[in-house]
């Protein structure tokens, strides 16, 4: 008798203890965070441009690049992240289930997935759109042409459902072929099994320009099918985190706009202009209102750069893709990108 | 005393093990209602679904429920592996024999294919197939042909191609008269079977059911007014339309988990075989049976009775690889709900249950099937 009750002693004060760590994540992430000493970045294991390994086997990317200037805005440190890869499907389930503390992963912002997963989307901060790659020797131009086509697809993804509408609403005929695992994608289409690869125009652009034999055989219909805002993604109900998410974007885009660099950021401190002190931390404590140390965009642009720095370097002129700004230009050089202002 | 000691440890690992489920239970309700507001519901399954299926044996478009999408993959699933357990059985069976051959070549052969094959996970044996092999196979546009203006058959990189017919105004009628000749002929057989079974001479009841249900096919299909309208493929566009489709993927599928099971199959089969007494094969040969005969008629139906029990595992297990299908894109049930459905609605509680509880069924029901079988060859005497 004695040697059940012990038993079941046992079993109440572990449950309990189980139930508590359960608990635990309702407290606030950015507590969580800090506690646990780095931050956990749901992001690409391999998705050039935006989250790939390097030559040093580090993960390198836009997508990456915004971790680190979040860890930087932490903890002064741009190194303490932590990059959890995850397929497309598995990146909410990590999320909800607080595996990681944000979604760093080209994630279109749709009204269904904002409202079906657990997850609260922060700041679109890169603007894509869906676009259709055939092999040139096709002689394709339009998407009429593509009438009866095989399409290979990621199963899943927004672009699997852009499709389809897109081509029920010109009447044309289809098959999709997903494929849950990328690589195996892309080389289906390369044998031809597929006739037509569709995914957004950033990502067509990039893995044609870095890993296939002969980029030139293929192009990408001057055609974009929809509309895809990639936005980073917290979990919902923790307001103090999706501020902190969105502001590191906010003050990445601001400092580009009023031209602080890292190479330049230190000439700042001294500078005499009020939004750029509130910015910098050297007047008013803006940081101190988003729970973060007073020099957290100090320690972001200095550390990782701005935004125009993060996407010369992984998307642009200084990277293998050489992607046109486009929409992604300021919007003082006519482009989408806009923050609200250091006030 | 130890008698005291055993049923107290009984008694504690009873308590230990309903306090897990309890305790994985309630995480998973708490879990659901801290972190996601949305309570489980099934009402999802009746929105649309959204995307399109290329492989689909009922018509599917983007504007049916989720729930049609769910039943194309099941039936999908079964394509696979009805056809597939046939298939792995009669290779298998081919194998198990070889390998007990007294041709020191063919054993070896029969010997080396089953430990290359069961050695070899089922994944990368799939990807391997698939990637070196299946999809290395002609584009559509250079597609292999063979009796090309009577009976086209394609075979590409995407698939085999072949005339199929479609239902016209007559087909409703045409139904009933195959119906009718298929009753006929299970009515003839029967009483064939009754016949051979008094006099002690059986006649050959399979060919005569053959021979009926042909003739009966054809008198219709002279009768009536084309009831089917046979459709060629052609390449036309980008793609060869027309006629009937089995994807590369189906193939790439099938292929690989027919010689992966057949490869267990086989040794069931050789061990089957070695457990039926020598003297019979003896006995037989005495009797001046070819050694044909003596495997098909003495060897072969006693070797079955110890065979079917692991046949029933190695079929269940082969319905459950057919989700390794998900690697190469062919959508199978668990690709479709695990993947498409479940990413795109969010629903990860409800979509894996109905997963669960679909394969379990499943399973249970092919082991139900089998184990009547089983019982009805056992030794009865």
């Amino acid at each position: 008798m004695s040697k059940k009750f012990r038993a079941l002693c046992i079993c109440i004060f572990v449950l309990l203890a189980l139930t508590l760590s359960v608990h635990a994540q309702d407290t606030s992430t950015l507590a969580l965070v800090q506690e646990r000493g780095h931050i956990i970045c749901i992001s690409h294991s391999g998705y050039p441009g935006f989250g790939f390994l390097d030559e040093e086997g580090n993960f390198s990317g836009f997508d990456t690049d915004f971790c680190r200037a979040t860890a930087a805005a932490i903890f002064g440190d741009a190194d303490a992240h932590e990059i959890l890869p995850a397929s497309s499907a598995d990146r909410f389930t990590f999320l909800a289930t607080g595996e990681g503390d944000v979604i760093y992963r080209t994630t279109t912002w749709t009204l269904s997935r904002d409202t079906d997963n657990n997850a609260q989307y922060a700041v679109i901060y890169f603007y894509d759109g869906q676009g259709l790659m055939v092999p040139t020797s096709l002689g394709i131009s339009t998407i009429e042409e593509l009438d009866g086509a095989t399409i290979c697809t990621d199963p899943g993804t927004t672009s699997e459902l852009n499709i389809a509408d897109a081509f029920a609403a010109r009447g044309l005929e289809y098959t999709p072929l997903p494929i849950e695992d990328d690589e195996e994608a892309w080389n289906t289409y390369l044998e031809g099994r597929c006739d037509v690869r569709t995914t957004d125009r950033s990502y067509l652009a990039s893995y044609a320009s870095t890993a296939f034999p002969n980029p030139e055989e293929h192009m990408v219909l001057d055609i974009t099918i929809s509309k895809e805002p990639l936005a980073h993604v917290v979990r919902n109900g923790d307001d103090q985190w999706l501020d902190i998410i969105q502001w590191v974007t906010f003050a990445l885009i601001n400092a580009e706009e009023y031209g602080i660099t890292s190479e330049n950021v230190d000439d700042f401190l001294d500078s005499e202009d009020p939004v750029v002190r509130r910015m910098l931390g050297t007047e008013d404590d803006f940081g101190g209102k988003l729970g973060l140390p007073s020099d957290w965009v100090y320690q972001m642009i200095k550390q990782v750069g701005n935004y125009g720095e993060m996407f010369d370097r992984n998307l642009g002129a200084g990277s293998p893709l050489n992607l046109p700004r486009g929409p992604n230009a300021l919007w003082t050089d006519g482009g989408l990108i806009y923050a609200p202002p250091f006030r | 005393m130890s008698a005291f000691y055993g049923s107290s440890i009984r008694s504690s690992w009873w308590l230990w093990s309903r306090l897990s489920w309890f305790f994985l239970y309630s995480n998973m309700v708490t879990a659901l209602r801290t972190q996601k507001e949305v309570p489980i519901s099934y009402d999802f399954l009746h929105d649309t679904a959204g995307f399109n299926l290329g492989e689909s044996a009922i018509a599917f478009t983007c504007t049916d429920p989720i729930h049609r999408a769910m039943l194309v993959g099941l039936l999908n699933t079964f394509k696979v592996s009805i056809t597939g357990i046939a298939l792995a059985t009669l290779l298998g069976t081919f194998i198990g024999v070889m390998r007990l051959s007294t041709n020191f070549l063919v054993s070896k052969i029969a010997w080396a294919y089953i430990n290359v094959f069961r050695n070899i996970p089922p994944l990368l044996l799939l990807i391997f197939w698939y990637r070196a092999v299946f999809l290395k196979l002609p584009r559509v546009q250079e597609a292999i042909v063979f009796f090309d203006p009577v009976f086209p058959i394609y075979i590409a990189n995407r698939g085999l191609f072949f005339p199929w017919g479609t239902p016209t105004e007559s087909w409703s009628t045409y139904r009933w008269i195959l119906l009718a000749g298929f009753v006929l002929a299970v009515f003839v057989a029967y009483r064939l079977r009754q016949h051979g079974k008094r006099t002690g001479r059986m006649p050959l009841v399979s060919l005569w059911f053959a021979v009926i249900l042909l003739v009966v096919t054809l008198l219709g299909y002279v009768i009536l007014p084309d009831p089917l309208e046979i459709t060629k493929p052609a390449l036309k566009g980008f793609n060869i339309r027309g006629g009937a489709t089995l994807s590369l993927e189906f193939w790439g599928l099938l292929f690989v988990l027919v010689i992966y099971a057949a490869a267990y199959i086989a040794e069931a089969v050789r061990a089957g075989i070695l457990s039926v007494d020598r003297g019979q094969r003896e006995a037989a040969r005495a009797l001046g049976f070819s050694s044909f005969n003596i495997m098909r008629l003495i060897i072969l139906p006693q070797a079955i009775r110890v065979v079917v029990p692991p046949l029933i595992s190695y079929a269940i297990g082969f319905t459950k690889n057919t989700s390794l299908g998900l690697a190469i894109g062919y959508t199978d049930f668990f690709a479709i709900t695990g993947g498409l459905i479940l990413n795109n609605t969010g629903r990860a509680v409800e979509t894996l249950t109905i997963i669960l509880l679909v394969y379990l069924t499943i399973s249970l029901i092919a082991s139900l099937i089998l184990n009547m079988y089983n019982r009805r060859i056992m030794l009865s005497h």
